[in-house]
């Protein structure tokens, strides 16, 4: 029977069928970092329990990191209290953690697939919504609560319900300007952020194939905006490529066995689907957000919409109350909306890949005297390097960009980097709620090039216009 | 897990659609390292008008007066009301400590995202999902009805109304058990020990980069 990638993904690791719709799935990487893990650690300690596997699991802190003066530790007794208590549970139970001043460290989906650790053909769990971020190398990968990490870690396994298959095709040649993150935010916008609820995503079609794998993974780190727990990419020469040579692939003299078996993993052409959403990317705009959720989105040629051209009475209510948290007025010109603060980060888009688009757009430019703060937060230390090896730190901080330390940062703001109620923020992360970079601040995705454009000219602008 | 088994009490409405977990929890309050105390911060951000930090003193914060869990009429409240989409975002399990914490055994909406709806029900909440108009006929039932209270038999799979109309509702056998049980789902797991070293082996001889 022809299968699709989810199948190929799934059967491999089922450990039993427990006859109840449930399986028993085997885990062969599991992420940790400081918020998620206490409690588990804490439980596996109480049951008098041990990891099952050591081996498969690989930290860092991130979520609570400082982005500056990291020489001088965190400042925050309850972050710092956390981070340690991170360091602690490594050291207890043998797992391998890269600590704060260890260049290695930074945002958990961004060093997983750095490090080779996240590999085509895997399972891979992670106590973090954004863990769907690893099915762009061709896994299956989801986020998991507190208790499932404890689970995973005494028992290398989940009992998990197999999700329905859907296949988003995106068709076409990609514009210029147009990057996996307007991709994602243009499927939001059309299947909604509960669209994805109960299904695995396979992204595919000739514009996914033209895809990097830095851009796939900006996509599939968004599935769960869409609110399906895993997004993946079928393996191709330029998944292979990339896990070459990286610390955590397979040694030579498994390499060819590695990748004989990768290479099936794409769907099968009779394979069927429960769900099919297919999308032209040619008539794709940069997207930009205006609400308090990821489907509230449009393209930058567009405006805030009025809250009656939605049908229904539940949404109309939604897109009023959203309009009033933002500040913003319906049929205001995108462009026409004015920013206090810029945010080039986040496991959405911190890569080498995104920090490059936005300091071509930054090169020779100034943010704007409007803009109160832009900040560029590199994802590991690693990308770090290899940005200021191609001197675009200089050309950020030339700019009048920040240019900080590796983290989760002003994502969702549990370090010192926030907004102040009412700052509005034109941002590369991947949440748009109340309250998410900091109480009262007023959230805007964008891609990076985009996000630089509106840090250079003070208010959103088609960055092919400058 | 604490069991579950029935559940009576006053019912919260939450009337607004994809409320998230980052509304349910701040972030400010994951730096705990804990699982309980979340339930005075629970809808911190809705639930009081200045900002709460972890540490603060709640019981001298200004309270929101618009917000429904700061209304008298719902003071107690065991089951929570919601629409469309409930749990959005992030993984956290700090949501439903918060929930439970506070006191909630119970939530009732039409979807849920999928990591909440899992998260609830290791943490010994039961997430119903009803059909739109069912939720609909509720939160109009309690506009209208000052101290409306539902009963929810997890055995029978029932919701009693007070004036006694039922509605039966659906739920995974696995996971029912396991509530009224109040099992540990590790427990359960280490059962199959056998099981899980033989699959190693196997998946051992099959991809053996991934036993290195």
């Amino acid at each position: 029977m022809a299968k699709t990638l989810y199948d190929k993904l799934w059967e491999p690791h089922v450990v039993r069928d427990n006859g109840d719709g449930t399986c028993l799935l085997y885990i062969d990487r599991h992420l940790v970092h400081e918020v998620t893990s206490p409690q588990a650690f804490e439980g596996l300690r109480l049951a008098g329990r041990k990891p099952w596997r050591v081996d498969t699991n690989l930290a860092t802190p991130d979520h609570n990191v400082p982005t500056t003066d990291r020489e001088k530790g965190i400042s925050d007794p309850v972050a710092r209290l956390q981070v340690e208590t991170l360091e602690e549970n490594c050291r207890d139970f043998n797992i391998t953690e890269f600590t704060m001043d260890d260049i290695r460290q930074g945002i958990v989906h961004v060093i997983s697939p750095e490090q080779g650790a996240t590999l085509p053909g895997m399972t891979l769990v992670c106590g973090d919504s954004h863990t769907s971020t690893h099915g762009a190398l061709g896994a299956l990968a989801f986020g998991i609560g507190t208790s499932e990490v404890e689970h995973v870690l005494a028992t290398q396994c989940l009992v998990q319900k197999k999700s329905k298959a859907m296949l988003v095709k995106v068709e076409g040649e990609i514009p210029d300007a147009v990057t996996g993150k307007d991709i994602i935010l243009a499927i939001i916008e059309k299947i909604g952020t509960a669209g994805g609820t109960g299904y695995a995503i396979e992204f595919a079609g000739k514009a996914i194939r033209d895809l990097s794998i830095e851009g796939r993974m900006t996509l599939c780190n968004m599935a769960i905006e869409a609110g399906a727990r895993a997004g993946m990419v079928a393996v191709d020469d330029k998944t292979i490529d990339y896990v070459k040579g990286r610390p955590y692939a397979p040694s030579v003299n498994m390499w060819e066995q590695a990748v004989a078996d990768w290479q099936s993993l794409v769907s099968d052409n009779d394979a069927t689907f429960d769900k099919v959403i297919e999308l032209d990317v040619e008539q794709m705009q940069p997207m930009v957000t205006w609400g308090t959720s990821p489907e509230m989105v449009t393209s930058i040629d567009s405006v805030v919409p009025a809250a009656k051209s939605f049908a229904d009475t539940v949404k109309q209510e939604g897109v009023s109350a959203a309009l009033k948290y933002m500040g913003l007025k319906e049929n205001t010109a995108i462009e026409d909306i004015q920013l206090d603060k810029v945010f080039i980060g986040s496991c959405t888009n911190s890569r080498i890949e995104d920090l490059r688009a936005a300091a071509a757009v930054a090169k020779g430019r100034k943010v704007a005297d409007n803009i109160k703060l832009a900040m560029v937060v590199p994802g590991s230390g690693l990308v770090k390097q290899q940005a200021e090896q191609e001197g675009l730190d200089k050309i950020f901080i030339e700019a009048g960009f920040e240019w900080r330390e590796p983290g989760c940062s002003m994502c969702l703001a549990m370090n010192a980097d926030k907004l102040e109620p009412g700052e509005r923020c034109a941002s590369t992360s991947n949440r748009n709620f109340e309250g998410r970079q900091g109480q009262g601040g007023r959230t805007h995705l964008v891609s990076p090039a985009m996000a630089a454009a509106a840090a250079v000219k003070g208010h959103f602008v088609d960055v092919r216009k400058l | 897990m604490e069991k579950l088994n029935t559940v009576e009490g006053i019912v919260a409405p939450m009337d607004r659609p994809n409320v998230d977990t980052d509304a349910i929890i701040p972030k400010q309050f994951l730096k705990s390292i804990k699982r309980s105390g979340f339930g005075p911060n629970l809808f911190d951000e809705w639930r009081y008008l200045d900002h709460g930090e972890p540490g603060t003193d709640n019981s001298g914060r200004p309270l929101n007066p618009d917000f429904v869990l700061n209304q008298p009429r719902y003071a107690g409240a065991n089951i929570l009301i919601a629409r469309e989409n409930f749990g959005c975002g992030s993984s956290r399990e700090h949501a439903p400590w918060a929930l439970l914490d506070y006191g909630f055994r119970v939530v009732i909406a039409p979807s849920y995202a999928d990591i909440f709806f899992n998260n609830c029900f290791k943490n010994g909440i039961l997430p119903i999902v009803l059909p739109v108009k069912d939720v609909d006929t509720i939160f109009n039932e309690i506009a209208e009805t000052e101290g409306y209270q539902l009963r929810v038999d997890l055995a029978s799979q029932t919701i009693s109304k007070p004036n006694d109309d039922k509605i039966q509702f659906e739920v995974d056998e696995f996971r029912k058990h396991c509530l009224i049980n109040g099992l540990d789902d590790i427990a359960m797991t280490l059962e199959h020990v056998d099981d899980i070293k033989a699959y190693e082996q196997r998946r051992a001889q099959q991809a053996p980069w991934l036993f290195n």
